[in-house]
């Protein structure tokens, strides 16, 4: 990991409410594994006072991509940079994904901003040979992060304005009844109901899922300890998201214990 | 070059600012950003004599300019830490201040007496002031006669440098830091924690779990310098300065008002080398103001004229 003053290369909007900011650091790039998290300060000021961790979303080159939703002080900031400006860059950061092993296929379930980790993710999964496929959900069509470069995707929109018409869930259902749930894993993020409803979906047919878990952070390195999720295996009651996590099997957490960041 | 070497008891730091307690985990998980060795001292996360999990989720907030936090001491335990954690803080070159917390005198003595027992233990700080714990913390701390008491206990188990961190919610910090010096300590640290509280307006629910919590970061600064400015009036033992430093100007402001060493906290969790670029700032100042050594700058608060308006910030 590296504390480290980069530029900003990019700084857009991609769908309602979503926008993406680049940056080049020819170290985080290379160091950063899927599904691995950077802690970002919006400006040099004392208001807002801490970083942000936000997941990687792309990784091109030296060029190191994050995707966001505009909800608080510190996200309405990012949206205001330009290219040119600097930005304090803390990263990579928390445990990968596991996502090596033994099966054919993994499906990447995203909902909103969920979205951040699955592109490194497909990549790799790609490259390690597996079957990829990409199943995305938002609330309206307008909402998809969609850039054309996800690998098989599949959308869901709760209006239908896009794709399957209901939740993620019920897209990975209507798959799995195409295609079988047979040498399968599945990988998601999003929102702690989305996961909760998955978990509960993936957990009845016997389908490992891990998750990558959003929370709010102050370190983001293990020193605050602010982080908790609570264990329901093992030995110690809470881990931390930022150091043990943020991708964890969904059966050894109860996700419940975690307060909905939005 | 000036001399940035304090001295209390007998441990001798190499430059005035420590990382503070609950702040910098065990010494060894920001090996990535610093090395130890440089900074004046590493107070240890509060160590109790068995691992604590820690309070439930959430457990921080931020506000403006600061943030709430509510860990309750979640810790290793003390034989976790003297096995696995100790000695590499000792390999490492770090001066290390071990800190313990408690909920009985009886357990704050038995981690201190298995402390003395190991190499590397440079002094203790005593946390009878945690905000976030029902058992031990605040309920010691805002009773004078428990920390004297706790104060009188430890010092009879340690030739060691024995600080007592002491709590802002009293109404007066510089009583329980002259029931400190009278009952042996070498030091007070001014100041833990603020209680405070931060509220989701949308859901009407408090920010962090058990509703208050610690209250930290630079918008505590001038009333933690108040509080050192308070307990300096009160005690001549040297008093460790602690509330919301995040640059070497901050730091210096603390030792003019009578701190001898401060203590980095909030500040690393944005950046964790702050503690050593804040001693490197501190130098700077020293040699820029042609001063000899830091000692000179501690207590040197000139009130014998009215402030300029350039130092009320009208400049």
């Amino acid at each position: 990991m590296f504390q480290e003053t980069v530029t900003i290369l990019e700084s857009r909007q991609v769908a309602d409410n979503v926008h993406t900011l680049a940056f080049a650091s020819e170290r985080i790039a290379r160091a950063t594994r899927p599904g691995q998290f950077l802690n970002i300060k919006p400006n040099s000021s004392l208001d807002p006072l801490l970083r942000r961790a936000y997941s990687v979303h792309r990784i091109e080159g030296d060029r190191v991509e994050i995707i966001y939703n505009i909800v608080g002080q510190g996200s309405a900031i990012f949206a205001s940079k330009r290219p040119g400006d600097p930005l304090d860059v803390l990263g990579p950061l928390g445990v990968p994904f596991h996502y090596e092993g033994e099966y054919a296929t993994a499906v990447l379930v995203s909902g909103g901003v969920g979205i951040a980790p699955m592109p490194v993710l497909g990549a790799a999964l790609a490259a390690l040979g597996k079957r990829v496929i990409n199943i995305h959900g938002a609330r309206t069509a307008g909402m998809i992060a969609n850039d054309g470069r996800l690998i098989d995707p599949r959308f869901a929109t709760d209006d239908g304005s896009l794709g399957f018409r209901g939740n993620v869930v019920g897209a990975l259902g209507q798959y799995l009844e195409q295609e079988g749930a047979a040498d399968l894993r599945v990988f998601a993020c999003g929102p702690n109901r989305m996961l909760s409803a998955l978990g509960g979906f993936c957990n009845a047919r016997g389908i490992a899922l891990e998750v990558s878990l959003e929370c709010q952070m102050a370190c983001g390195i293990g020193i605050c300890q602010g982080c908790p999720v609570e264990m329901g295996t093992g030995d110690r009651k809470y881990t931390l998201v930022c150091t043990h996590g943020p991708n964890y099997d969904f059966r050894d957490i109860i996700l419940d214990s975690l307060p909905s960041v939005h | 070059m000036p001399s940035t070497e304090i001295t209390i008891r007998n441990v001798t730091f190499k430059n005035p600012v420590l990382t503070a307690s609950g702040t910098f985990g065990y010494g060894l998980e920001c090996e990535a950003f610093l090395d130890v060795s440089r900074l004046g001292g590493v107070v240890t996360k509060s160590i109790s004599r068995k691992p604590r999990d820690g309070n439930p989720p959430q457990r921080i907030a931020e506000t403006t300019a600061g943030m709430l936090n509510s860990i309750g001491l979640a810790n290793v335990g003390v034989d976790v830490f003297l096995q696995s954690k100790l000695p590499l803080l000792r390999e490492r070159g770090a001066t290390t201040i071990v800190n313990i917390a408690a909920s009985s005198i009886e357990e704050y003595c038995e981690v201190l007496e298995m402390c003395e027992e190991q190499e590397g233990v440079s002094g203790y700080e005593i946390n009878v002031s945690c905000p976030n714990v029902k058992d031990g913390g605040l309920n010691f701390g805002t009773h004078c006669p428990s920390v004297a008491q706790i104060t009188r206990e430890l010092r009879r188990r340690t030739e060691k440098m024995l600080a007592i961190k002491l709590t802002p919610n009293v109404t007066s910090i510089g009583e329980f830091a002259r029931a400190c010096e009278a009952e042996g300590a070498d030091a007070v640290s001014c100041v833990n924690t603020f209680i405070g509280m931060a509220v989701d307006v949308r859901t009407r629910r408090p920010k962090i779990a058990t509703i208050t919590g610690g209250y930290s970061g630079p918008a505590i600064k001038p009333i933690a310098l108040a509080k050192v400015y308070e307990a300096r009036k009160a005690v001549s033992i040297p008093i460790i300065g602690i509330g919301g430093i995040m640059s070497a100007e901050d730091a210096i402001e603390f030792m003019i008002v009578g701190a001898s060493l401060v203590q980095v906290g909030t500040a690393l969790f944005i950046d964790p080398a702050a503690g050593v670029k804040i001693a490197a700032g501190i130098e700077g100042y020293l040699a820029e103001q042609k001063m000899d050594s830091v000692r000179d700058l501690i207590g040197s608060l000139d009130t014998s004229m009215q402030p300029s308006l350039i130092a009320a910030g009208w400049s």
